[in-house]
């Protein structure tokens, strides 16, 4: 590894405080996943919250933890290209198993 | 140096096209690679959602609480990682290697608790008061209708959950069973490499590309258990679904 | 040298036959992986030809239906798995870094890791002959892969091969895939890359994402197998299709990953035997990278018949139909470099014409059953198997041959006989439409697929006597491909660097290229740079510094190692205790493989990728 690159990286990434403080809020979603759980009246409705609050969670890690924000696009397109994709065929596969009907 | 730099199979990064490393690369199309792998275990579990023609089922034999604690404690060792990594760079070698320690054994503990709680599907066991059943899922129901038509004081269930026991045995055990095993190639990984530190020169501040690649692993092991909490476990006793 | 190093950590100078397991230079690795794959094409041409004869007339009995099943199942799958992708393997090995400027790979170690596991996944299957092959179809469909419907060893053989398989195409992928983006000349940006690197590129991204899907069917299919799981037990709740749809999901995209490369070996023939740049180059990438992304949305027009429903049958046909638009541009781009070029009619540029030709037929036919009324009634009629060989013999295997003669002189650094490989282009063009062709005619009058035999009276005799006197022209092609290749390999005149006039950078260097390839890493200014250069343009110089040193002596290069050889050695052992898991101890002998495996794997993760102080003495 060059020297300026890691220069760069010291500069451009987060330190141990926001690590930590990203932690926390990576529990307090997982709390409050787990609560949302126990609100009976939600009904389906909490599917997509929960959804949306574990993709939440994923972004996070993936963006500050596995530095993708602060690395190359290039990265990001190689893991991305993946996920959507897998994401794409689960929904086709339950969409022809007709798991939403 | 200059021939150094002439020769791209030479270097870490020095040289490359785009100044990228290649093996940082090849992680990265490896991690996208495994997203499918795992989509495809999660496909194979929601198609089957639902399907199995006997119990137990999710429901009978989820423990969100304690589930719950063992994903806090995944998470935690992702922070413990990248702090491990943030350390390293910041040549605090005292540092890395207690953060180190502290999310393989975290690694380890959520491995403990999957064993923990394996073992318990394997031999869940539902006894009913047939005089006063209280409120029963589908699955203790039918333990309840079989066993107590001739008049007896309690009900019982013959087996647990085995992966033949049904299709949510089957894939529950394969899609968490293939996430442990990369937890667990991830510990290894990770005790291998604090190993290694100790040796001069091996890993240091600057060379740190080794902890990066086993970072970067663990954090998308991390990442798939997310969606497994929520897809598998939260949804999995969601009694609308 | 010669013996098995303990303490030893580094193979210095091998020779002989060690100089071959240990080497880790792309372009041998290349011609390992041309001639196994060869060899392995001819395997499966045994198995075809065998095939034709029991159908030459009605009701015959040369061999019996059992081993008739085990000969259409590894037929296929010998030559997708064995035959066309290694040998676009081998191109992908040979040409990419000659072509992007490089010395050799990103990982010139999990390069022969590569190779020695395509190895160990191929003699596993092979050897799957003795004690009764695998005969469930290339696709293994459940439940004739049960247990219950088949209980000895073929299937086993089949699984774990395709596992050990699927890990060599990873490999393999991930390395070129960071090969091309990351090793590329100064200058080189992706849109100057030569369009079989392009091509190249996105097989490596299809194969990148599609193996996963398969190896997780197999995993599944495993368990199933070996510990009773329920994936596809129908008793259980499972269901036979969702293997269908994993399979497909895989099996769709693995088409295009047989047949991007060969459209990257066309279009690098056509330009430069027609003297003109090639047409639209930008459109033929776009149309290669829309081709990969939809080749994943059509992958249920292989289940038309499963009963999916008029919705998914309807939206699968209208993929599948958009997806021969992108296909149709590419043929239109080649004709467009063709019209108005001064073309010259060479054994290569014959066989990139064959392909147009040939795949233009195969392109019709699959539209025809794209719709799926019509399928209804082709599906697993001869109307298909005709298809797919005028798409993977008239398509892949035809631009193969044509790759194999453009780039014998660089290879070899020898030339083949004109007009011995001329001869045998003609007889492999008519031998194949005589044999695929009637295919078409007995598959609309209602033959069904992997039948061993059919009565007299059903009229399908003279077709299939036609069909079976085709192989026999196919098999004299063959032969006089191979005696030409063979004999001039040896003894041929030697080639010159540039000998087609081409247009990219192998044509720069010596044939055969030295072992560092490039004295003076190029420095590219623009497409088709090589060309340019022989123009006299006076843009391009050769630069005075930047190079790697004088006259190749001070170039390192990355050294051979044993441990890619062992990792494939511990898991072809691996593989095989796995099949015979109740040998002595049970699972022991898998035990043992994976050691090895690990034990390579870890030696070779702590060997560095060059010996500082072997570099010292060079």
């Amino acid at each position: 590894m060059s020297q300026e690159l890691s220069a760069e990286e010291h500069t451009g990434h987060p330190t141990a405080g926001q690590y930590f403080r990203i932690a926390v809020i990576l529990c307090v979603i997982t709390a409050v996943e787990v609560g949302v759980f126990y609100v009976e009246f939600l009904g389906h409705w909490m599917i997509p919250i929960l959804f949306i609050l574990s993709a939440s969670k994923f972004t996070l890690v993936a963006m500050y933890y596995m530095h993708l924000k602060f690395d190359h696009k290039l990265f990001t397109y190689l893991f991305v290209a993946g996920f959507i994709l897998a994401a794409l065929i689960i929904s086709f596969l339950l969409l022809l198993f007709g798991v939403y009907s | 140096m200059a021939q150094e730099h002439a020769a791209p199979i030479h270097g870490e990064d020095e040289g490359t096209t785009t100044g990228l490393n290649h093996r940082k690369m090849l992680m990265w199309a490896f991690l996208g690679s495994d997203c499918m792998f795992f989509g495809s275990l999660i496909a194979t579990y929601l198609v089957y959602q639902g399907k199995s023609l006997e119990g137990p089922l999710p429901i009978d034999v989820f423990d969100i609480p304690v589930t719950s604690i063992s994903t806090f404690v995944l998470l935690m060792s992702s922070m413990s990682m990248v702090l491990a990594y943030s350390a390293l760079t910041k040549n605090n070698m005292k540092g890395f290697r207690i953060w180190m320690i502290s999310t393989a054994i975290m690694g380890s503990t959520f491995i403990g608790f999957q064993v923990y709680e394996f073992s318990s599907f394997a031999t869940h066991h539902v006894e009913i008061d047939c005089v006063n059943p209280g409120e029963l899922t589908k699955y203790e129901q039918h333990i309840f209708d079989d066993g107590c038509s001739s008049g007896e004081a309690h009900a019982e269930s013959h087996e647990g959950l085995k992966p033949q026991t049904n299709l949510f045995g089957t894939t529950f055990y394969t899609l968490t069973g293939f996430h442990g095993a990369h937890v667990t190639l991830g510990v290894v990984w990770l005790l291998s490499l604090l190993l290694l530190s100790f040796k001069k020169g091996v890993i240091t501040p600057e060379k740190n590309l080794d902890v990066d690649l086993a970072a970067l692993y663990w954090h998308f092991v991390d990442v798939v258990w997310i969606v497994i909490f929520t897809v598998v476990y939260l949804f999995g006793v969601f009694p609308g679904f | 040298m010669s013996t098995f190093p303990i303490s030893i950590p580094r193979p210095v100078h091998p020779t002989g036959i060690w100089n071959w397991v240990t080497t880790i230079d792309h372009k041998r690795i290349g011609i390992l992986y041309g001639v196994t794959a060869f060899l392995m094409f001819l395997s499966g041409g045994v198995e075809a030809i065998l095939m034709r004869v029991q159908l030459a007339g009605p009701e015959l009995d040369i061999v019996s239906a059992a081993v008739y099943n085990q000969l259409f199942t590894m037929h296929g799958t010998t030559m997708i798995f064995l035959a066309v992708m290694p040998l676009s393997a081998a191109f992908f090995n040979f040409v990419i870094p000659l072509q992007i400027g490089a010395r050799d790979v990103a990982f010139p170690r999990l390069n022969a890791f590569s190779y020695w596991t395509f190895l160990a996944g191929a003699l596993m299957l092979k050897l799957s002959w003795i004690g009764g092959a695998t005969d469930a179809g290339w696709f293994g469909y459940a439940p004739l892969t049960s247990v219950a419907q088949n209980p000895g060893t073929g299937i086993d053989f089949w699984i774990i091969s395709l596992q050990i398989l699927g890990v060599a195409s990873l490999a393999a992928a991930f390395n070129f895939i960071v090969t091309i983006i990351n090793m590329r000349a100064p200058g080189m940006t992706m849109m100057r890359l030569p369009l079989f690197t392009w091509m190249s590129f996105i097989t490596a991204i299809l194969l990148v994402l599609a193996f996963p899907v398969i190896t997780v069917a197999l995993i599944e299919l495993t368990f199933d197998r070996y510990f009773m799981f329920n994936f596809f037990n129908v008793a259980n709740g499972g269901s036979v299709v969702l293997w269908q749809h994993l399979f497909w999901v895989f099996g769709h995209p693995e088409v295009y990953i047989l047949i991007l490369p060969a459209m990257g070996i066309v279009s690098e023939v056509i330009p430069v035997f027609s003297k003109k740049p090639l047409f639209g180059y930008k459109t033929v990438v776009l149309a290669g990278a829309i081709i990969a992304f939809m080749g994943w949305m059509v992958w249920s027009h292989h289940m038309f018949t499963v009963g999916l429903g008029a919705v998914a049958n309807a939206v699968f046909t209208v993929t599948t139909m958009l997806i021969a638009v992108p296909t149709g541009i590419k043929v239109f781009n080649w004709l467009g470099t063709i019209w108005g070029g001064s073309i010259r009619f060479t054994t290569p540029m014959l066989y990139s014409l064959g392909f147009i030709a040939m795949f233009l037929i195969g392109g019709i036919s699959g539209v025809m059953h794209a719709v799926s009324a019509s399928d209804a009634q082709q599906q697993d009629t001869y109307f298909i198997p005709a298809h797919l060989h005028y798409v993977l013999f008239g398509g892949a295997i035809m631009a193969i041959l044509s790759g194999i003669f453009y780039w014998f002189p660089k290879y070899s650094g020898k030339m083949f006989n004109e007009r011995q490989g001329k001869i045998s282009f003609w007889l492999l063009m008519i031998g194949q439409n005589v044999t695929f062709f009637p295919m078409h005619f007995v598959g609309l009058d209602g033959m069904p697929r992997r039948i061993y035999t059919y009565a007299g009276n059903m009229g399908w005799d003279f077709w299939n006597g036609v069909a079976t006197g085709g192989v026999l022209i196919l098999l004299i092609g063959f032969l006089l491909v191979m005696d030409n290749i063979g004999r001039h390999w040896k003894n041929g005149e030697p080639a010159p660097p540039d000998p087609w006039d081409g247009r990219t950078l192998e044509w720069s260097i010596p044939s055969p290229p030295p072992e560092y390839n490039f004295e003076e890493i190029p420095i590219v200014r623009g497409l088709d740079d090589w060309w340019a250069t022989k123009q006299g343009d006076s843009y391009k110089e050769i630069p005075a510094s930047g190079g790697s040193g004088e006259n190749g002596h001070n170039i390192h290069l990355p050294q051979p190692s044993y441990w890619p050889f062992v990792s494939a050695a511990g898991l072809f052992i691996a593989a095989y205790g796995v099949v015979f898991n109740d040998l002595l101890i049970p699972w022991g002998l898998a035990a043992i493989g994976l050691t090895i495996g690990f034990v390579g794997v870890y030696a070779w993760s702590l060997e560095p990728v060059n010996d500082p102080e072997e570099d010292s003495t060079h």
